[in-house]
């Protein structure tokens, strides 16, 4: 046993990461000198799982929401109050993980937080937020119990699930209404974690409403290492439509397979499709993604500056996501809310938040109004991949093609 | 659900599976039979091995199938300088040590990928990749048969190298009786060395076989880690056949179970088999009794 | 009472240490780390006393978490109530996996491999099962107040774990004490002998095990209280089974101190890593991994072995060859 050397050397390690903890927030203070000439600058936390089981979508809205702060600064940043400084934080996929950057974030004085991306991450870091009254916008995190707990200081610019089953089952049954019906029984492949299955609960409440009858709704883990069993059930049962719900690779190994299969669908319509809606999937496997459909977040096409944002992201090398215009929609919204502000203030700038009524992002959501944190005019849109592109097709308001639907053969 | 259109089609599907399965199975229970450790290290490796074959198709235009001959030396390399230069004298002969070396070694080159690579998920589109063979009731994926065919290959290849060559001599013996080996003036260190690289090897093998109906990204290969574990445990720590026919068992376990459970609750099929197996004959399926 | 002196003096320093230091950020790290530690200590009364490595802890640790919120959340029962049945569900599943793989004689790999098989069962379970909500999870209403077990200052929480901790380093100390523990060390030794001398191997093995699975139940339970929220993932990954046998190894592994030490070492590790590499995602976790291969390498019996090693070292003065030890000591 070793107690008598024990006590020494834990206080010695207390002092030096106390140390270590002191010199890293006077090193976060000092940086900005630079800045000073034009007002002290904001700092923005810029949150996001960008190592780990997430870090894709993490990574890509990081990207998002670095170009526009890189705009915005570029323009001369907020007036009267400077630039914006991003403070970047890793969540490293776990909840435990963005708990500890909102106590850094909160601690370096950052005036507001953006990012989260998965629900259960979102869940503990909006609420680690709360604690100091910290304004939080949540740049995807679709589980709706993030916004219904009544914590006010957090914001949700895209919509939660309710908003997205419901418009993805009315636009499903107005897309085959128009096509005389073909279409009557459904079969749900979703990935069994907060995403999936929170989906696939409000699909089964209420498909069978619009007429649709569900066969079976297969639920599969992430990840999955092998679809063929589950294409075999969906083969023996002969649906008329598959309606998949799960992340990139998942989507990618199920269309894979449904066409190594030859299973023979009306349609593939996909609810957040990890990759219905990826320029990826559509660029690595045009034939399998072919006529595939998706209700999820979109940009706006008829959007001058969606355009220009778009050709600037593949001109990085990078694939255009949601992650992607999410994130920098999120942080113009925080922006103008600060320039509104006058300061960066966090109670003002959540009243700034509440009140904000921002139309000059690059989703097809109208001005942005608040209700209890949530975007009132926040909704998905529906793509369908035609011509080896990914088109909009509902809502007539922003389309930019025709449903084909039944797909040909 | 009963009906044999989809029963059989699901067990030639699970032995498909189950074939990938032993591919990583088969380093791992090699390096556990020798070197008694739990490599936490494989799963790390198989994605490095993934992103070698992906790159070796991208950048040289190496056909996966070729590159087999590239990669499997490659990482034989690879394997041999890890145990040789960190893992054996960093962990000095205690399995625990060993154990925890692995992980921080996992650690690293899952990082080191995400680092160099991004975390996208990427894929090859060889020609092959949607080829059939049609059955009439169901359609096996042409690079899974090639997987199946290639698993009994590089299982029999190993079994002549542990037969019928010195080194295979060299490891069985160390295998069985290290002190006794060190006693007659076997290299040890070298012997683990040369397992860990024969272990790498079968790694760079599996991800060959599995890069064209399969994805690759940093954290790819912890999918079939704990699958392998089961089976290498399952079939007999160490043997080579029990691996092959564990794999199989648990390719088949998971497709019926999964047909019958869902996907998700199938998966517990494997555990639950695991488990019993355990508790009833702990030495595993071919191993002697512990 | 010597041996419980430096346990005193430990939990007095750290009782103090939200008195001084104000910073949320430290006081979360700590909670977490003490939270860590918590668990890992619960490994080793098992693993390091009785040398029976477990490599599926994350079965207890996600039973309390679930235990605890699902009594207050499905039943409406009182959170600090639901906060003891869930330690006490953590026991009894440490009876229950304890008796049947015991019974078995599972030992070493064996041993280790079927305790994970058991935590993914549990993982899928709760993956699919409807009390556990299924892939949506368990969340735990926001209310903070005492009665809910839930606080607004990190410091209330830093005190409960800590609390939590000193039980857990009384309750080793107590075992190492006992005829019990003597019994569980005797086991670890030379199962065979013991058993010869008398030794009950079975059952001394599986009382270590309740305990064992009690005290990691109870960093799942305080998990739950911290952040609210617990899915299948967070509950039985197996992230918290590695956590909880990696921090009393490098700590020092069957000593009262080790898995403190560890989890402390193992975080602190973590977040330098962090500032010494910024912003790029994956490089302060290589560095992580690397400096985990380079403490194991020169501590090979964990940093509290490091530190005797050392000790004697230096009192004898042979200085040569005591440098990399120390620095990697202090890593």
């Amino acid at each position: 046993m070793s107690d008598q050397k024990f006590p020494l050397s834990r206080r010695r390690f207390l002092t030096t990461t106390a140390l270590g903890a002191a010199v890293a927030a006077t090193g976060s203070i000092a940086t900005p000198s630079v800045l000073r000439a034009q007002g002290a600058g904001v700092k923005l936390g810029v949150l996001h799982p960008v190592t780990g089981a997430l870090s894709y979508s993490g990574q890509q809205g990081r990207l998002g929401a670095t170009l526009a702060i890189e705009e915005i600064n570029a323009a001369g940043g907020i007036k009267g109050l400077g630039k914006i400084d991003a403070v970047l934080g890793d969540a490293q996929s776990t909840p435990e993980g963005g708990t500890a950057e909102v106590e850094k974030m909160n601690s370096a004085g950052v005036a507001c937080i953006v990012g989260g991306y998965a629900s259960n991450i979102c869940l503990a870091t909006t609420q680690a937020a709360a604690r100091y009254e910290l304004p939080y916008v949540v740049d995807v995190g679709v589980a709706d119990g993030i916004v219904t707990r009544g914590l006010k200081n957090t914001f949700r610019f895209g919509p939660g699930f309710g908003v997205i089953s419901k418009t993805a089952l009315a636009n499903l049954a107005a897309i085959n209404d128009q096509a005389g019906k073909p279409a009557k029984t459904v079969m749900i492949v979703h990935e069994d974690s907060l995403f999936g299955s929170g989906l696939a609960k409000l699909l089964n409440a209420q498909l069978p409403q619009h007429g649709f009858q569900i066969l079976e709704t297969i639920p599969h883990p992430t990840p999955t290492r092998d679809f063929n069993n589950v294409v075999l059930k969906i083969k023996a049962q002969n649906p008329d439509l598959v309606i998949p719900a799960n992340y990139y690779n998942e989507y990618v190994l199920l269309a894979r397979t449904m066409r190594q299969q030859q299973v023979k669908l009306k349609g593939i319509y996909s609810v957040l499709g990890g990759a219905a809606s990826s320029y990826k999937f559509v660029k690595e496997f045009p034939d399998a993604a072919r006529y595939i459909m998706d209700c999820n977040h979109w940009f706006d096409p008829r959007n001058e500056k969606a355009v220009a944002l778009k050709k600037k992201v593949e001109s990085k090398d990078q694939f255009f996501t949601y992650e992607v215009y999410m994130n920098y929609s999120c942080v113009y919204l925080i922006a103008d809310a600060i320039q509104r502000a006058a300061s960066a203030d966090r109670a003002k700038l959540t009243a700034a938040l509440a009140s904000s009524t921002f139309s000059g992002h690059v989703m097809p959501y109208g001005p942005t109004k608040f209700v209890n944190g949530q975007n009132d005019g926040a909704a998905p849109v529906n793509t369908q991949v035609l011509d080896n592109d990914i088109k909009v097709i509902l809502p007539p308001a922003f389309a930019n093609a025709k449903p084909v639907f039944p797909m040909p053969a | 659900m009963l009906s044999p259109t989809i029963l059989i089609p699901a067990i030639l599907n699970g032995l498909l599976t189950g074939a990938v399965y032993a591919l990583v199975a088969l380093g791992l229970t090699l390096i556990y039979g020798v070197l008694h450790i739990i490599n936490f290290a494989h799963g790390a490796l198989l994605s490095a091995a993934l992103f070698a074959a992906f790159f070796a198709y991208r950048l040289l235009g190496l056909d996966p199938y070729l590159a087999v001959f590239l990669l499997a030396p490659l990482f034989f390399a690879l394997g041999y300088a890890l145990q040789r230069f960190i893992i054996g004298p960093a962990s000095r002969g205690d399995d625990r040590n060993m154990l925890l070396v692995t992980l921080g070694i996992a650690v690293v080159i899952e990082n080191a990928l995400l680092y160099a690579f991004r975390a996208d998920t990427r894929t090859i589109n060889v020609p092959y990749a949607f080829e059939t063979i049609n059955f009439g009731f169901t359609f096996l994926a042409v690079p899974r048969v090639v997987g199946f065919v290639a698993v009994f290959l590089v299982a029999l290849a190993l079994w002549l190298i542990m037969t019928f060559t010195d080194m295979g001599r060299a490891i069985r013996a160390v295998a069985k009786e290290k002190v006794g080996a060190e006693l007659v003036g076997i290299d040890v260190a070298h012997v683990y060395a040369m397992t860990f690289g024969l272990g790498s090897a079968c790694v760079a093998v599996a991800a060959c076989l599995l890069i064209p109906t399969y994805y690759v990204n940093p954290g790819v290969g912890n999918a079939f880690v704990l699958v392998a574990f089961t089976i290498v445990v399952l079939g007999g720590m160490g043997s080579v056949p029990g691996a092959l026919v564990g794999a199989l068992l648990i390719g088949v376990v998971e497709s019926i179970s999964g047909l019958f459970l869902g996907e998700s609750l199938g998966q517990i099929g494997i555990f639950v088999i695991f488990i019993f197996v355990l508790l009833v004959r702990p030495s595993g399926l071919f191993g002697a009794r512990p | 009472m010597k041996g419980f002196a430096p346990i005193a003096a430990v939990f007095g320093v750290l009782a103090a240490v939200p008195l001084v230091v104000h910073s949320n950020v430290t006081l979360n790290f700590l909670v977490v780390a003490l939270m860590i530690a918590l668990a890992g200590q619960g490994w080793n009364i098992l693993g390091g006393y009785g040398g029976q490595y477990s490599f599926g802890h994350a079965a207890f640790f996600g039973t309390g978490a679930y235990v605890t919120a699902i009594l207050q959340v499905r039943y409406g029962i009182n959170a600090w109530l639901a906060f003891g049945a869930g330690i006490a569900s953590g026991a009894a599943l440490g009876g229950i996996i304890g008796s049947l793989t015991f019974r078995s004689g599972l030992r070493g790999s064996y041993f280790a491999l079927v305790t994970l098989a058991f935590a993914e069962v549990l993982r899928i379970v709760a993956s699919v099962a409807p009390i556990t909500g299924a892939g949506v999870g368990t969340l735990i209403h926001l209310d903070l107040r005492a009665q809910a077990f839930q606080f607004q200052s990190r410091a209330l929480f830093y005190w409960v774990i800590l609390t939590l901790v000193g039980v857990s380093l009384v309750v080793a100390r107590l075992i190492e004490r006992s005829r019990f523990g003597a019994w569980l060390i005797a086991v670890r030794e030379n199962e065979d002998a013991a058993k010869a001398l008398g030794v009950d191997a079975r059952s001394v093995k599986t009382a270590a095990m309740v305990i064992s699975g009690a005290i990691t139940a109870a960093a799942g339970c305080f998990y739950a209280q911290y952040f609210l929220f617990v899915d299948s993932g967070i509950a039985y990954g197996t992230w918290m089974s590695i956590e909880a046998l990696l921090t009393p190894i490098i700590g020092g592994v069957g000593t009262v101190f080790g898995p403190l030490l560890g989890a402390l070492v193992v975080k602190s590790l973590g977040e330098g890593a962090k500032l010494v590499t910024g912003d790029v995602p994956g490089l302060d976790l290589i560095v992580y991994g690397a400096v985990l291969v380079l403490v194991i390498w020169f501590t090979p019996r964990g940093l509290i072995g490091g530190f005797a090693q050392v000790g004697k070292r230096l009192t004898r003065r042979a200085v040569p060859a005591t440098t990399s030890i120390r620095e990697a000591g202090h890593g």
